[in-house]
């Protein structure tokens, strides 16, 4: 997607994850492309069950097989193929190079172990240097992440800490290794408002020191704006504009991005009615419609156009859009060019 | 533990007001231990808080974790009884009455919480869940009560011709306006709702502050809102009360509140906010707060806020109690060298 002229950190091609339900075959992720620099920051966003999560699962291998099944596609991480390798090499990768925060801290920290035992745990496990030294490494780490009393406090339980200072704790672990890349999913969703600025930020100074590129998962448009140098929009399993932030913010073109844009809440005009996104999210079962979102789509077009297959333009340079009638405005135009 | 400090000039009550809170203290002693000579540890949940609320209005609480909002809730809805002050709700006073009487009038609040999965029963149908609620106040059966049940259904946007579902089969939303409904099934006059969207989507939390907006004014409610947001509160409250560490420290019309925000903290809240501008983003200096609130077991002596402040104050002006005033006609706020600038001037205005 992406014609950079250095070979990208990551480079996902054509991504699809099937899960066999008895309900049908659910296309959870269904031909996502992306490619991510070395230190650079992207933003996916979406609904709920838009497959934003299910995209870095498949990356990992950490999406249950079954009912889940990776049904084609690529994710070469440093040139080599994530899904092809072997258990023992994934697992040589996962933790050291690439790192995954999560939503909810107290379900991700182990409540029976001391907090030291689980941030010293990466480092021990990929030989990375002894017991005395990755206790060294633990400290700073807290230090690094804002931790007050940190030669104390490491001697705790996840209990004994709140859930901003829980989600430090998760950033410190995850990044203690030092990894490329960070997949932060949903990091701020169950924090308050005050303590999600304290965190991005922490992840801001964090990639800052150590140069890694991070994949921000939120449903939040809100959140990404200042944060990230690409956003990815996803919608039912399939991405449907990419660009940075400028493009998405200033030059959204998809029909679901400006839907997205115009339901954040602190743009909204008090007093008026909220806008919200008519329809609900579509289900991912059965045969696949030419293009997902033309039930909810505002714009107006006719049962032939809505026929039409979609395909994925690049509008300016580094900005794709899916386009379709039911999509973008003009959607002529785009095709012609 | 010192005696209760400043708390004159609370916000005036009239009597037409639906709810009225003074001096409302909720503390959980954490119990003494055995020959210990230190005195017995509180933790001061909510500490002296008043507040009225005029019948038709949203008034919308804000702040983070641990400031006490949820428990200052169950304190009106005397889920937990205040350890002292007084709630009067139409004029009577709740903490008064017996747990028998209270239960004759808690048909007239009712709450909605912040996790529909988990404030749902997963073994009962929409249906019963509902009728269980309208069977408070309307002891139907047969016919009358399915049309009741279908009656409240269809005002919060569900098809009636589901109601013998189980929550498990709806989504995120759906499942809060099943809650909503059942908080409207005993005809209430207050609805208390607890961070009631900050689980949903983004998309879906329109539809629902909508769907509460509406209710509120075809059913003339009276509302409490609950939420750690204030992108979300500013719109539907008329009002806004931010809560710090047990107290109020800044209260007044929404607006007035989102554009004029006196005390650092409201400020420092406003400014978590996320722009949705790139270049705005990229280029403002965002006030972010340091470190987490005191911890209500030993609240610093003076103003709460001050360790966290970044305004410049000496230690010994940090020590100093703040004082609640009336700075503006129906804006209060705390101040307090820590808290506001301009204090001597605000501590001035709101003296005259």
């Amino acid at each position: 997607m992406d014609n950079t002229p250095a070979s990208p950190l990551l480079e996902v091609r054509d991504l699809t994850t099937y899960f066999d339900t008895r309900l049908g075959t659910v296309r959870a992720v269904d031909g996502v492309s992306f490619s991510l620099q070395k230190g650079q920051t992207l933003g996916i966003v979406g609904e709920s069950g838009s497959g934003k999560s299910v995209t870095c699962y498949s990356m990992m291998k950490l999406v249950p097989m079954p009912p889940g099944r990776i049904v084609r596609g690529e994710a070469l991480f440093q040139g080599r193929d994530l899904l092809t390798m072997k258990d023992r090499e994934i697992n040589s990768i996962r933790g050291r190079k690439v790192s995954m925060i999560f939503q909810d801290p107290m379900t991700s920290l182990n409540p029976y172990l001391r907090i030291e035992t689980q941030l010293i745990e990466p480092l021990l496990i990929h030989r990375i240097c002894g017991r005395d030294e990755a206790r060294k490494k633990a400290l700073e780490m807290m230090d690094a992440v804002g931790i007050p009393d940190a030669r104390n406090r490491i001697r705790l339980h996840p209990h004994e800490f709140s859930g901003g200072m829980r989600q430090r704790v998760m950033i410190a672990m995850a990044l203690i290794a030092r990894p490329d890349l960070l997949i932060a999913d949903e990091p701020t969703t169950a924090l308050d408002v005050t303590v999600q600025a304290q965190i991005l930020e922490l992840i801001k100074a964090m990639q800052r020191e150590i140069g890694m590129a991070v994949i921000l998962i939120t449903h939040d448009l809100g959140v990404v704006s200042g944060f990230c140098d690409r956003i990815n929009v996803m919608y039912a399993g399939q991405v449907v504009e990419s660009g940075t932030a400028d493009d998405i913010f200033y030059d959204a073109r998809h029909a679901y991005t400006r839907a997205l844009k115009k339901s954040i809440p602190s743009t909204q005009e008090k007093g008026k009615r909220l806008y919200t996104i008519p329809g609900a999210p579509p289900r991912l079962v059965g045969e696949r419609p030419p293009c997902a979102f033309a039930p909810r789509s505002d714009l107006s077009f006719s049962d032939e156009e809505a026929a039409m297959e979609s395909r994925f333009v690049e509008v300016s340079p580094g900005h794709w859009v899916e386009v379709h009638p039911s999509t973008v405005e003009n959607y002529r135009d785009y095709l012609t060019a | 533990m010192t005696a209760p400090t400043d708390t004159s000039p609370s916000p005036a009550s009239n009597p037409e007001d639906l709810l009225v809170l003074k001096d409302v203290r909720m503390w959980f002693p954490l119990g003494k231990k055995l020959f210990s000579r230190e005195p017995e540890k509180v933790v001061k949940a909510v500490d002296g808080v008043s507040l009225s609320i005029r019948p038709g209005e949203i008034l919308g609480l804000v702040g983070e974790s641990g400031c006490g909002k949820t428990t200052l809730s169950r304190a009106i809805m005397q889920l937990i009884r205040p350890t002292s002050g007084s709630i009067l709700l139409n004029g009577q006073e709740l903490t008064a009455l017996s747990d028998a009487e209270l239960r004759t009038i808690r048909p007239n609040f009712q709450m909605i919480f912040q996790d529909p999965y988990a404030s749902l029963n997963p073994r009962l149908t929409v249906f019963d869940t509902l009728a269980e609620a309208v069977r408070v106040r309307h002891p139907v059966k047969g016919d009358d009560l399915l049309n009741r049940v279908a009656a409240l259904m269809q005002k919060v946007g569900l098809q009636p011709d589901q109601m013998n579902k189980y929550p498990h089969e709806f989504s995120g939303g759906q499942r809060q306006r099943i809650a909503i409904a059942r908080a409207l099934a005993p005809e209430p006059s207050l609805i208390l709702a607890d961070e009631p969207v900050s689980a949903l989507d983004v998309s879906i939390q329109s539809q629902i502050l909508n769907l509460l907006l509406d209710l509120v004014r075809d059913m003339s409610l009276t509302m409490i809102f609950i939420s750690h947001d204030l992108s979300v509160v500013k719109f539907i409250a008329d009002r806004i009360a931010v809560m710090y560490l047990g107290k109020i420290v800044e209260l007044g019309e929404a607006v007035e509140i989102m554009e004029r925000p006196l005390h650092a903290y409201t400020q420092a809240l406003i400014s978590a906010v996320p722009h949705p501008d790139p270049e705005l983003e990229r280029n403002r200096r965002r006030i972010v707060l340091q470190g987490d609130p005191p911890s209500p077991i030993n609240p610093p002596e003076g103003c709460a806020f001050a360790a966290r402040s970044w305004l410049p104050h000496t230690d010994e002006q940090a020590r100093q109690p703040g004082a609640f005033r009336e700075v503006e006609p129906g804006h209060f706020v705390e101040v307090h060298p820590a808290t506001v600038e301009n204090y001597h001037e605000l501590l001035a205005r709101g003296n005259a």
